[in-house]
């Protein structure tokens, strides 16, 4: 049915395809996911606690990067900044962008999960005699980041195929190193099939280790 | 030892308490009752600062303060010296029910772990659920959780309990062990505040009775008194209403 040829073009390439995928895609998808929960629950704590003027901006920001695409945003920072003398790196440009975009996306997630926490958890534990603060950080935020971590999962999920934008500011992650083999051979079905496999194989993955997670996070109620 | 006059609210134009005044002595068990939307509730919450009053003065242990103005300090450290049980008991459902008694003692009071967990243990088999000590909120009975929450709030050590219509969310049969719970901190003596429908608690439990309606005390009197002998026409007709319960 396929011709031997392409089967070993298929076989030769997994391995130089997967290599960028774990010491690229990876650690990019990691380190912005981090960022990106960072800022998130920074951004939904300040419109939460309806911190004035830090909400306005927090609101802001989320207006900007939900409203703008992905790639636009990586052309604006990448090809665009330097014309104001910013230059920044191919990795960490992405990093960057990463983080912000997912970090606005996630900052709503987590903002509607305290609001599902009900008032009652607050009022309680400022009637044991813990400040806002305490009870922010020991009582609502782990209850709000348990309510959110099925969509937070969607979201990190998302990002790993989201990476393969970077191959457009010149990041040599998965897609890109792909696209150069076909530049080569020519045979963009089967490879761009195979990338696809492995963006396929990672999200597998992170599926599984979800679904642990969330058994683990049922039986401690 | 609690002494509030002239506590009003209002919520837009509803205007829910018009002017309360309540004494509670050490030792006290004052039983609020009242119809529904008299302001009952309102008013325990104002008095622990759950809400703001928009007027209204209180002594507490001698101590005066405005509750419309009160500080955030003087809020927090008068919460440290009372314990409120909630309707839901709100217990908190990230925490285990001895982690729920400790989490006041460890985290505000910053007693160390050990002693903490002591106290806890000690306030768990208080409200006879040494056994559940483990368990989260969703894996205790409604009952449990509220005599969790009792366990929660004497923990701490207050010098005075608010309840707020502690058996209210729970099925007829399990009102029962929270309120034998009740009746045994009152025999010791703890200093208790309940808002409450189950009139026999008020009748045998509490030794003071606040009726209130339309966000005023109607008749304010020692609990025997209240009962056998009310003294106006309306706790009359509140109690005759009531009557078929008793």
């Amino acid at each position: 049915m396929l011709d031997p040829e392409l089967w070993k073009l298929f076989a030769d390439s997994f391995g130089k395809i997967l290599l960028p995928g774990l010491t690229m895609t990876i650690p990019l998808t990691a380190i912005s996911f981090s960022l990106a929960m960072i800022i998130a629950v920074a951004v939904a704590l300040v419109q939460f606690a309806h911190i004035r003027v830090l909400s306005q901006i927090a609101r802001f920001y989320v207006w900007v990067v939900r409203g703008t695409p992905l790639l636009v945003q990586l052309f604006v920072v990448f090809y665009g900044l330097p014309n104001v003398g910013i230059l920044i790196d191919p990795f960490p440009a992405a990093v960057l962008v990463f983080s912000l975009n997912e970090g606005a996306y996630c900052s709503e997630t987590v903002r509607a999960a305290l609001e599902s926490v009900p008032p009652g958890q607050m009022e309680a534990g400022q009637c044991v005699g813990m400040s806002y603060l305490q009870v922010m950080r020991r009582i609502i935020l782990p209850q709000a980041l348990r309510i959110a971590f099925p969509s937070l999962s969607n979201s990190l999920i998302a990002m790993v195929k989201d990476t393969s934008l970077a191959a457009n500011i010149t990041v040599t992650e998965m897609f890109m190193v792909t696209q150069r083999i076909v530049a080569r051979t020519y045979e963009p079905l089967i490879l761009y099939i195979e990338v696809g496999l492995i963006y396929l194989l990672f999200c597998t993955v992170l599926t599984k280790v979800q679904r642990l997670v969330e058994k683990r996070m049922r039986v401690c109620a | 030892m609690l002494e509030v006059r002239n506590v009003k609210k209002s919520f837009g134009n509803l205007e829910v308490l018009k002017g309360v005044d309540l004494t509670v002595s050490q030792g006290d068990v004052v039983a609020i009752l009242g119809p529904s939307g008299s302001g009952k509730t309102t008013l325990l919450r104002c008095i622990n600062f759950l809400e703001t009053a928009d007027e209204g003065e209180m002594i507490f242990d001698g101590e005066h303060f405005s509750m419309n103005r009160i500080s955030k300090r003087d809020v927090s450290r008068l919460r440290k010296k009372t314990a409120f049980v909630f309707q839901n008991y709100n217990l908190f459902r990230n925490k285990t029910a001895l982690e729920n008694v400790t989490e006041g003692l460890i985290v505000a009071r910053k007693m160390p772990k050990a002693r903490a967990v002591e106290i806890g243990e000690q306030a768990l088999k208080k409200v006879g659920l040494s056994d559940r000590s483990g368990h989260y909120p969703d894996q205790l009975s409604g009952g449990q959780q509220q005599r969790v929450a009792i366990a929660r709030a004497l923990a701490t050590d207050p010098e005075i309990i608010y309840f707020d219509e502690p058996t209210s969310a729970l099925d007829p049969e399990l009102t029962g062990e929270v309120l034998s719970v009740m009746r045994q901190l009152a025999d010791e003596g703890m200093t208790m505040l309940v808002v409450t429908h189950e009139m026999n608690f008020a009748k045998n439990v509490s030794n003071q009775v606040i009726f209130m309606e339309n966000g005023v005390v109607e008749e304010a009197a020692p609990s025997r008194e209240f009962f056998e002998n009310p003294g106006k026409e309306r706790t009359r007709a509140f109690l005759r209403t009531l009557s078929g319960e008793l």
